[in-house]
């Protein structure tokens, strides 16, 4: 294939990518752009294969039947409840090939074509250890976010004295490996400057958890298309440079979505701590009580009321009560029950966490509405079915300008006739705060796990 | 253009790509952001190019099974076994996703 067919192929390939996006503008289009997106690889990857002078196919066909098959085993194995590990992990495997494929590049620079008299170009030599820092910082961080997510490390921000000043440090320690790393070509400081960026992404991760995971999980996603696009300019491959501008521009929109539905700025979430801070604030003992009731009082109002609407929180995907939730909201439609679900956008650990989770129990995505579709209908229901979820429902957001979720859209619960709570304890959420619907006139607490809750309630509607 | 660098070509590709990504993704509706990042992970894997042509232009004699073990092809070969995971495992697990997103025929 001449270069200038494969270009044209490239270029191809890149127009079936920005296509699969274009379809998740809607549920109907969305499977017909993934089509589009696995097109667009398979022309890619044929248009590689057939250049000239290629050789080697049977190892490569190995390596990808063997990721391949742990990819789709992991695709059809996964739980829908997972999506944020997965996908955390698949943003760390981005950034290690990234790395490897840095690697292999720096080793041999003609495969690449960017050697020049045995060394390699000044400008190729810049993007490859751009591409290379900013991939070992995607696998490294993401490998902290997985395992934040997955729980097996403690999902609480980790803030230590003097962090700020060792990030800057090593900041500052990486533009110098890679002037260096431009300057020399030796493998030593290729091997340094990996580590480093390796520290830096788990420095930069550790100190952000909780409900920040959101903003965490797209801006890694943000990184992966970055190192991407990094590898794509070494290579100088159209396809590599358009799908890694398409992905980290995509990451970055999200982290933007994210932060501003909690009314945080970028810096402030990157730089960490958001639990921590909070904490410090003495919480005002409140000396009101909260009622708490059973099954059979949920289920009660809910039975006498014209309009439920649902509303979802991270406590729904813990317990996995999607299922349940979708059969209660079955039994109250059959009474003539008028039922609708309320997301707010950082409900979960990841965007549109909540919805995937509803799609999965087959709840029909007209029923689902976003924060701003939905607010007002909370005044003119008669009961909020809050499940799972604290802060996105705190008032304190709108009221008290020194609460640290202060100016944060919230679902405005309160305004519905009965709020129902099913919540473990009367704990405070992840920001720390106390919430004052919990004591209002008309909440009722339904204590216990959301999952064993909602079947009670389930049996009770029979 | 003529004399225009290769590097400076390629970056005015990424800008406009950058603003192609920008309106699109606006555009997703926000009920599928989680397929969206998902989507993103597959394609994300055409980083499997750069690791395919550290294989695929390789000349050196061959070693065991025909694998190459010089550090570059092998960097090749673990990259393009962790890409594959992405295109693979991304690809399904989203097409896993947008088909539990149904509309109920007339129910409202």
């Amino acid at each position: 294939m001449s270069e200038n067919l494969s270009a044209i192929c490239y270029l191809i390939s890149s127009i079936f990518f920005i296509m699969a996006l274009k379809g998740l503008s809607s549920p109907e289009t969305a499977r017909r752009g993934n089509l589009f997106g696995v097109l667009g690889m398979l022309l890619a990857v044929l248009t590689l294969v057939y250049q000239p002078n290629t050789t080697n196919f049977i190892p490569v066909i190995i390596c990808i039947l063997i990721g391949g098959t742990v990819g789709t085993i992991l695709g059809v194995k996964i739980k829908m409840t997972a999506m944020p590990q997965l996908v955390a992990a698949f943003h760390s495997l981005v950034g290690l090939a990234a790395v490897f494929v840095a690697a292999g590049a720096f080793y041999a620079p003609e495969k690449f074509g960017i050697a020049y008299e045995d060394t390699i170009k000044i400008v190729s030599a810049i993007e490859l250890s751009v591409g290379l820092v900013i991939g070992a910082v995607t696998f490294s961080g993401s490998i902290i976010a997985f395992l934040k997510l997955q729980s097996l490390m403690s999902g609480n921000p980790i803030t230590f004295k003097f962090q700020h000043l060792l990030n800057a440090l090593i900041g500052i320690l990486i533009i110098i490996g890679i002037y260096l790393l431009v300057i020399k070509q030796s493998s030593e400081i290729f091997i340094i400057l990996s580590i480093l960026a390796l520290i830096i992404g788990v420095l930069i991760i550790i100190p952000i958890g909780g409900a920040d995971m959101p903003v965490v999980v797209s801006m890694l996603n943000s990184y992966s298309g970055w190192a991407a696009a990094g590898i794509g300019f070494t290579l100088e491959n159209v396809s590599l440079i358009i799908v890694g501008a398409l992905v980290g521009s995509s990451g970055a929109i999200l982290s933007y979505i994210m932060c501003k539905a909690m009314n945080r700025s970028f810096i402030s979430v990157i730089l960490g701590g958001f639990g921590e801070e909070a904490s410090k604030i003495v919480m005002t003992k409140t000396d009101k009580m909260a009622k708490s009731g059973g099954a059979s009082d949920g289920s009660f109002i809910m039975k006498n009321s014209e309009h439920v609407i649902i509303v979802p929180g991270y406590g729904m995907a813990v317990s996995q009560a999607q299922h349940i939730v979708k059969e209660m909201s079955d039994l109250l439609k059959k009474k003539g029950i008028k039922v609708s679900f309320a997301i707010h956008p950082v409900a979960g650990r990841m965007p549109g966490h909540m919805n995937v989770l509803l799609a999965e129990a087959n709840v029909s995505y007209d029923e689902v509405f976003e924060l701003e579709e939905i607010n007002s209908d909370f005044s003119t229901c008669d009961v909020a079915f809050v499940i799972g979820a604290n802060d996105i429902t705190n008032p304190a957001a709108k009221t008290d300008p020194a609460s640290p979720i202060a100016g944060m859209p919230i679902l405005d619960v309160e305004a519905a006739k009965t709020v129902l709570f099913v919540k473990r304890s009367l704990s405070p959420g992840y920001a720390g705060i106390d919430n004052k619907v919990f004591y209002n006139e008309n909440t009722l607490m339904l204590f216990g796990d959301a999952k064993k809750i909602v079947e009670e309630i389930v049996k009770e509607l029979n | 253009m003529n004399n225009v660098d290769p590097f400076i070509i390629n970056l005015i590709v990424f800008t406009l790509a950058i603003f192609v990504g920008y309106f699109v993704v606006w555009a997703v509706t926000p009920a599928l952001h989680t397929p969206l990042m998902s989507v993103t992970n597959a394609i994300s894997g055409i980083i499997i190019i750069g690791s395919l042509t550290l294989i695929l232009l390789d000349n050196e004699v061959k070693g065991l099974f025909g694998f190459q073990n010089n550090i570059s092809s092998l960097m090749g070969y673990f990259a393009t076994v962790l890409a594959s995971i992405n295109v693979f495992g991304g690809f399904v697990v989203t097409q896993r996703m947008l088909v539990m997103y149904k509309k109920k025929k007339q129910k409202s």
